[in-house]
């Protein structure tokens, strides 16, 4: 087990499908898991997804990005649920995700990407 | 007198609130439509459509049991901001119960809890410029159709701060929030459960 994984969160499925596909390019070993979506495929997010994602995600800890506020929520709910610990970042999707991935890959410990996104921080 | 809330009347309440939902899910998503993503109506329906349902298989016998009923299937099946928000609210609602039935405690519980998951104060043009004064009225025994009335058409002149909303900026006034109607029917249904 990797002791850090990514786990992205959004409203529509084919934006976190697109965002891994992305991130993988840089992040080839770290483990990402993606929720997207309601239960029925439609715009919103589902917390049995979000649990989902949570349980296969290989890594120990899990660096969080999310797009819109009731996706935060959702995933809040999650970690009261969840043995895993989350570091739900309020940051820039898209950016901060590929830079946390390409930080993960190379090994940099946790704190120095917190404060490299820190800038990124808009939400 | 101190206004205790019965299993009983907690089962009709909802009766009552999946009806109004039914019945006035067009106009929800017409308010969601003009400052949100359209889809608050349909997701309370679905949402509490599926409450009324599971309390009826489930068939519970103390408030506590029934309120983390409610909150678990809205949590499931509301896809929006409303799931987790009127998700949380009545997860608060069931722990505070164990403690005390009182209606005016419980509904503060479950106003904090919807504050906390949120993030919103008064005057974010939430569902909480509904929850937060029916919280205080309850505890002066006040509460009246009226005030929930004017406690939801209060949120039209503000700015929303929170929410989808809230990306509109200053082009959010002039609506009133969906979220805060909806609140309005919960408790216009609740006025009606516990008379």
């Amino acid at each position: 087990m990797s002791k850090y994984g990514i786990l992205l969160v959004s409203h529509v499925s084919e934006v976190v499908d697109g965002i891994s596909r992305l991130i993988t390019q840089v992040a080839a070993d770290v483990p990402i898991t993606v929720a997207g979506g309601t239960e029925d495929n439609d715009v919103g997010t589902s917390l049995e997804k979000i649990n989902q994602a949570i349980i296969e995600n290989e890594g120990e800890e899990l660096l969080v990005f999310y797009d819109l506020g009731s996706a935060k929520m959702n995933l809040e709910m999650a970690e009261e649920f969840s043995e895993k610990p989350l570091h739900i970042f309020n940051t820039a999707f898209i950016e901060s995700a590929y830079s946390a991935a390409a930080l993960l890959q190379v090994g940099v410990p946790l704190a120095k990407i917190e404060k490299e996104l820190e800038p990124l921080i808009i939400k | 007198m101190i206004l205790v809330l019965n299993n009983e009347q907690v089962i009709e309440w909802m009766k009552q609130y999946q009806e109004q939902i039914s019945k006035n899910k067009h106009m929800l998503s017409e308010l969601d439509d003009a400052i949100g993503d359209g889809d608050h109506g349909n997701n309370m329906d679905r949402g509490m459509t599926e409450v009324v349902k599971t309390l009826e298989e489930k068939n519970p016998s103390t408030i506590t049991e029934s309120f983390k009923i409610i909150a678990m299937t809205l949590l499931s099946k509301v896809g929006g901001a409303s799931g987790p928000l009127y998700g949380t609210a009545f997860l608060e609602m069931s722990k505070a119960s164990k403690e005390d039935a009182e209606l005016a405690s419980l509904i503060e519980a479950g106003a904090q809890g919807i504050a906390k998951r949120g993030g919103a104060t008064a005057g974010d043009k939430t569902m909480l410029d509904v929850w937060l004064p029916v919280a205080s009225e309850l505890k002066q025994k006040s509460l009246t159709s009226q005030k929930l009335e004017d406690f939801m058409n209060l949120t039209k002149d503000m700015q929303a701060k929170k929410g989808r909303a809230s990306y509109l900026g200053e082009r959010s006034i002039g609506f009133v929030d969906p979220g805060a109607a909806s609140s309005k029917m919960l408790f216009e249904t609740l006025l009606s459960a516990i008379k």
